[in-house]
């Protein structure tokens, strides 16, 4: 059964998405990273329902690409917004809440 | 691997399933008023600004009707189940569903004259209230994977918008950043355990996800302890909504998020985003993951007394009164966990004293954000010396907030004592070392907690107003609604514990 070269396949993609949203500093990259853990799911949920002979994996799959294609449109707007004031993208210069 | 082995024929023969639709009459009500509140405003640009938190009023309103009839109907016939017990309406959710829609309401008594006078887009913030509320309303009734993380979602991605409101503010955009990343990399963890728990059982429905995790998945003999799999997914899931619920480790955004966000944006995520998260926690924790105790009980310890203690410890040297009202959220938070780490041995009484704390934490939370509203409507400012001397020229709101720091520090005879001392008892209730060592570090928490509410307080009675600067502050009829509902309730709560417990006292959380 092919099931764990694509759960390995999975988790890198996870461990890789979860280095880039935690070390990236760039907006940019930081929701690419995000997009690459969502494929990690997709991949691991398409994998397993194939495994498990269902189709519930495939459908969870469909859910979790439509709302990760909300959720960056929304991300790249508040991106655009900071853009918009502060001429640039960088992170860790958006740091004028403290205390 | 041999993709013909996929039932296709079953996905081609497709029967839709039945539709309770007196059962999905609330989230029915609350999405047509939020498309009409859309429509209202494409077609009558400015002048629906008058109008949209009128008509978001009575959307609320009108949510309540077929929750009430819908509490009357399953107290006689049982709860109601739809899609194979993916949808369920029982008392547990109606109850979570009534605090959400009240909550929402009082958002939106304190949100109109705020929006209002700040030069905002209005009727889109509405909008985005009411699909926010849609996605917890639809949360309290997900007894699925799917549809906990779509609810999960729909109630998430309008208040990232939310927190955002003040487009040209930096402050403001800060805000939404900090939350959009938390909550989105939080949900894509979630995910991930999600999908290693679909793979354990083949099923999304949370009672068999549940009755799969008792099983070993390879072998197919009955599980004595947890496998790696199994406890990998467990955890991930709960680290997810850790987030949500703003728990330690995972509280960073909190504090920012509140400063930098509108204030009524503020109150809606410290009480209806924050207990959103606590509802889709005890349903996994309920449904879901009730077979693996050992897995979620150690880690929920760990989330309680950490959130506790270190709340706590940070808010008492807080400045701000936003920000101290984050890290008070983050120990309440804390407080709200302890009852899930002994679940599995005290079951119901864990979950109504959950749903007690819950219900009084939104009236006594909401009440302190809208003093604090109100008093920055004159000073313009929230740090902690604005609410110097409050007594001397606003002594209405001096005292309600004297009741709200009360309460949220659990002194008797107000609200907070009972959901204090309902948890308190549950977690003494389970018995054993770590249950009671549990319970240490919430005694320790009280005491720790009244010092800072009881610093406000002192604020505001004994010291002078800054500048002595003594004009009376207008408050807006809207404003003192929204006052008057939370101190009621705060009151009635403590002084008549019985009212509360009796709605509360709901039975384990029927799973479909």
């Amino acid at each position: 059964m092919l099931l764990n070269q694509f759960l390995l396949l999975a988790g890198a993609l996870f461990c890789i998405g979860v280095y880039g949203v935690i070390v990236r500093r760039n907006g940019v990259m930081v929701l690419m990273s995000i997009e690459m853990i969502l494929n990690a799911v997709n991949i691991n949920l398409v994998a397993f329902g194939a495994f498990n002979g269902t189709p519930i994996g495939s459908v969870f799959a469909l859910f979790v690409i439509a709302v990760a294609a909300a959720e960056v449109g929304i991300g790249l707007a508040i991106v655009l917004l900071i853009y918009r004031n502060k001429k640039s993208i960088d992170f860790s210069e958006v740091d004028t809440l403290k205390g | 691997m041999d993709l013909t082995a996929l039932p296709l024929a079953e996905i081609v023969a497709f029967n839709r399933p039945a539709i309770d639709w007196h059962g999905v009459a609330p989230e029915l009500i609350l999405l047509g008023f939020g498309a009409l509140l859309t429509l209202v405003d494409v077609i009558f640009l400015d002048r629906a600004r008058k109008i949209s938190s009128a008509l978001a009023g009575i959307a609320l309103l009108a949510t309540m009707v077929p929750i009430l009839t819908l509490a009357n109907d399953i107290s006689d016939s049982g709860a109601r189940v739809m899609f194979d017990g993916a949808y369920v309406i029982d008392e547990f959710s109606l109850i979570m569903k009534a605090v959400f829609i009240l909550s929402g309401y009082v958002v939106i008594l304190l949100s109109t004259n705020y929006i209002a006078e700040g030069d905002y887009w209005e009727s889109e913030y509405y909008g985005l209230l009411l699909t926010s509320i849609l996605g917890m309303v639809v949360m309290s009734s997900s007894r699925d994977l799917i549809s906990i993380f779509v609810a999960f979602e729909l109630l998430s991605i309008p208040s990232y918008m939310l927190a955002t409101w003040k487009k040209r503010s930096l402050e403001s955009n800060e805000a939404g950043l900090k939350y959009y990343l938390m909550g989105v990399f939080a949900s894509a963890i979630m995910l991930y355990g999600m999908s290693l728990l679909f793979g354990v059982s083949g099923e999304t429905i949370l009672t068999k996800v549940n009755a799969s995790l008792n099983v070993d998945p390879l072998s197919g003999e009955a599980l004595t302890s947890s496998t790696p799999i199994i406890t990998l997914g467990v955890i991930f899931v709960i680290v997810g909504f850790a987030f949500k619920v703003s728990a330690v480790p995972f509280h960073n955004w909190a504090p920012d998020t509140y400063s930098g966000a509108p204030i009524p944006v503020t109150a809606f995520l410290a009480v209806a985003s924050k207990i959103a998260g606590f509802v889709a926690l005890v349903q996994l924790v309920f449904v879901g993951f009730y077979a693996r105790a050992d897995v979620f009980e150690p880690l929920m310890w760990i989330l309680a007394v950490a959130s506790m203690t270190i709340g706590n410890l940070i808010a008492l040297r807080q400045t701000d009164i936003v920000r101290l009202m984050a890290y008070s959220g983050v120990a309440q938070a804390g407080f709200i966990l302890a009852p899930l780490a002994v679940a599995g041995q005290v079951g119901d009484q864990a979950l109504s004293s959950v749903v007690t704390y819950l219900a009084i934490y939104a009236a006594m939370n909401l009440g302190a954000f809208a003093v604090i509203l109100a008093a920055a409507r004159k000073t313009g400012s929230t740090s902690l010396d604005s609410m110097n001397g409050l007594f001397s020229y606003a002594p209405g709101l001096a005292i309600a907030m004297t009741i709200f720091m009360f309460a949220l520090a659990g002194i008797p005879p107000l609200g907070g004592w009972f959901a204090k001392f309902e948890i308190f008892f549950a977690v003494v209730e389970a018995g054993g070392t770590w249950a009671i060592l549990l319970g240490v570090a919430l005694a320790l928490n009280s005491v720790i907690a009244l010092y800072y509410y009881a610093n406000i307080a002192r604020r505001m009675w004994a010291e002078e107003a800054p500048n002595g600067d003594l004009t009376p502050i207008r408050v807006p009829a809207s404003l003192s609604a929204a006052l008057v509902l939370t101190v009621v309730v705060t009151l009635v709560f403590g002084f008549l514990p019985g009212a509360v417990s009796q709605f509360t006292d709901v039975g384990l959380i029927a799973g479909g």
